[in-house]
């Protein structure tokens, strides 16, 4: 069983995914927040890769990805960082990013490193589904990697369940047909993941985009196994700084605890 | 095997290059276009509308005209394809007319665009204003700047413009944010994309509102100089739209030479530069695979071009093609080149050309023709948009004097 399948199997209910971008606000933070939020409380973390053109973000990942890549943060950077990643932290680790940085790496080298440092799944929100299908499963399969796409409210049921097949480890519920970071209308969220609970599918389900504190964390999981908190953590690292008091604050809300 | 150029395959492939590289929050609308928009196209009613207004409004067929001098100077036959005359001044209407009819018929009522010279915006907000459509146009900042009457021109059109400013601020940025407000407004919105870029199926149903030139250019040949091909088409390229109009009625015809001429800022080498097929590799970009200029960690780096619609760190998928194929011949002209050429044929043929229309005749210099030959150049752009650009240049000439 994959570390992913494994955390899901233990606990399936208010499961908390923090997403913050790898290099920032310090192009040596990653090690550190990494290290802080499992001590505080989160059950899975998503490292994004910083891309100069990352169109499925809003304006605050955007400035975080900025300010990663004028510190120097690579690929190449965060796999050297990374090779420690095993001798601090036991949970799941997914990287999400773009598939132009990917390609240029090298898809295949990319997932032998992901692998060879303990990462666990890859978010790659435009690759398509054709190409995964023809090119690029057997080669995640190859380094034991899982991969995670993404459902929007205007997914087809015969897509949802396409892409939940493709999909292993977690089904990445986007809450609405928008950029990261925007305020969502919860009652409709609700309607959403009522009819993709009503699926019964074979992955669980995190819910994306739009959850910042701990009402909506709780209404977003309400319906599904967990969601996923991004530009709320890293507007609160930006403004209250990436300490060991701010994170454990900033989760331990979340949570409610 | 697919083997024609100038249509992709079943998946939006031109050979390697091309696809659907989107978010899955686009995933609806690019679906929605794909399976409609050949129907569309075909449908007669759609066909009736678009055609009348490519006659009456936008002013086609556009003159192929012998550029007497200009063909003296090289001693050959060279034709101009008078895209300048459209109304709004370029091409990019040709493409406009097309997308906004396909949206009504969607039953979208909100258009959103990006633009670099603000050729495609104008030609956006105007056809949005005869449909009386929302318009929003996305522009970089710096472009804003550099090409001042074209946003105002949008402004009196009654379109809102919205400056990116992210990023190097130009071309790249405004399609980024375009992007953006499509993936958060799902439902009422059509994206008008303004070159042969971005997820299938925009280059290849661009490509083909853009085609009527080289119908043109054809029936033109054959009609007033009885041959029913041309030596060879050259274009400028920066998405690469009226290259990929100009030519693709020959794209299958081997014995035509196509000529593609790219944008090399301060040189190709001098890291102010938009020659993406000399400095890019393979990668995606705005929704396809491409040639992209980026560093060796895949960051897509900012051109360099002094017209802001060359100005664009990638190239459509089609041309990519044809640059890896060898089909087309791919060149590229200095900003200092095309400034030069812009002045030699106002004065050559009385014919203010767009700084990007200017890189096309700026390679003339280099280039080999035989008396017989019959070179046709798209002329896709007139050069009011530019005057400020062209008066700091007559100042620095009077300066020097
Ligand atoms: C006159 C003119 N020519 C050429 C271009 C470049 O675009 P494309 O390569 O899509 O024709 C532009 C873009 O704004 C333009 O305004």
């Amino acid at each position: 069983m994959s570390r992913i399948q494994t955390l899901f199997h233990r606990k399936n209910t208010r499961v908390l995914n923090i997403y913050f971008t790898a290099g920032y606000p310090e192009l040596n933070s990653t090690l550190a927040i990494i290290a802080q939020l499992e001590k505080s409380g989160a059950d899975v973390i998503e490292i994004g890769m910083p891309y100069s053109d990352p169109i499925a973000d809003g304006p605050v990942i955007q400035q975080s990805s900025a300010k990663a890549l004028q510190n120097g943060m690579s690929i190449e950077v965060l796999f050297t960082q990374l090779s420690e990643l095993r001798s601090l932290c036991s949970i799941p680790v997914v990287l999400m990013g773009y598939m132009n940085p990917v390609l240029q790496y090298g898809f295949e080298k990319f997932c032998e490193q992901a692998s060879k440092v303990g990462i666990d799944g890859i978010i790659l929100p435009d690759m398509p589904v054709i190409e995964f299908e023809r090119v690029y499963s057997p080669v995640l399969k190859k380094y034991g990697l899982d991969m995670i796409f993404l459902v929007t409210p205007e997914t087809s049921e015969q897509r949802v369940r396409l892409l939940n097949q493709c999909s292993s480890g977690f089904l990445y519920a986007v809450s609405s047909s928008s950029t990261t970071g925007k305020d969502k209308d919860f009652s409709k969220v609700e309607q959403y993941l009522e009819r993709l609970l009503s699926y019964r599918l074979h992955n669980p389900i995190l819910v994306g985009f739009g959850i910042h504190n701990a009402a909506t964390f709780t209404a977003a999981t309400k319906y599904a196994q967990g969601a996923i908190v991004g530009s709320a953590f890293i507007k609160w690292l930006d403004e209250k700084g990436a300490t060991t008091e701010s994170i454990d604050h900033f989760v331990k809300n979340i949570k409610g605890v | 095997m697919h083997t024609q150029f100038s249509v992709p395959d079943a998946d939006g492939y031109y050979g390697e290059f091309g696809g659907a590289y989107i978010p899955e929050m686009l995933f609806q609308n690019v679906e929605q276009l794909r399976t409609q928009y050949r129907l569309i196209m075909e449908e007669e009613s759609f066909q009736k509308e678009f055609n009348a207004l490519l006659k009456d409004y936008v002013g086609r067929p556009t003159p192929l005209f012998h550029a007497k001098r200009l063909s003296e100077k090289y001693a050959t036959t060279i034709l101009l394809k008078r895209e300048d005359l459209c109304h709004t001044g370029a091409h990019k209407i040709n493409n406009t007319v097309g997308q906004v009819l396909l949206a009504q018929r969607l039953g979208k009522k909100r258009i959103i665009a990006e633009t670099g010279a603000g050729q495609h915006g104008v030609a956006t907000a105007t056809v949005c204003a005869l449909k009386g459509l929302e318009c929003i146009v996305y522009m970089g900042e710096k472009d804003m700047q550099r090409q001042e009457p074209n946003v105002a021109r949008m402004r009196m059109l009654g379109a809102t413009v919205i400056p990116a400013t992210s990023g190097s601020k130009t071309l790249k940025d405004a399609t980024n944010e375009a992007i953006r407000d499509w993936i958060n407004n799902p439902v009422d919105t059509h994206y008008i994309i303004g070159s042969v870029v971005g997820p299938h199926p925009y280059p290849d149903m661009v490509a083909r509102f853009q085609s009527i030139i080289s119908k043109e250019i054809q029936d033109q040949l054959l009609n007033e100089y009885g041959v029913d091909k041309p030596t060879r088409v050259m274009a400028c390229v920066g998405g690469g739209s009226n290259a990929a109009g100009a030519f693709y009625h020959f794209l299958d015809d081997s014995e035509v030479e196509i000529v593609a001429v790219e944008a090399a800022g301060h040189g190709v080498h001098s890291g102010m530069s938009a020659a993406t097929t000399q400095l890019g590799v393979t990668g995606v970009l705005h929704g396809s695979k491409s040639i992209v200029m980026q560093t060796s960690d895949g960051q897509v780096v900012e051109p360099h071009s002094i017209s802001a619609g060359l100005d664009y760190p990638g190239i459509g998928p089609l041309h990519a093609h044809l640059f890896n194929s060898g089909r087309g011949i791919f060149i590229n002209a200095t900003d200092e080149e095309a400034m030069k050429a812009a002045f030699e044929i106002s004065q050559l043929e009385g014919i203010i050309p767009a700084l990007e229309t200017a890189h096309a005749f700026a390679v003339l210099n280099d280039m080999k023709f035989d008396p017989s030959d019959i070179t046709v150049i798209c002329l896709s752009g007139r050069g009011d948009k530019d005057l400020s650009t062209y008066m700091a240049e007559l100042k620095k000439q009077v300066d020097h004097e």
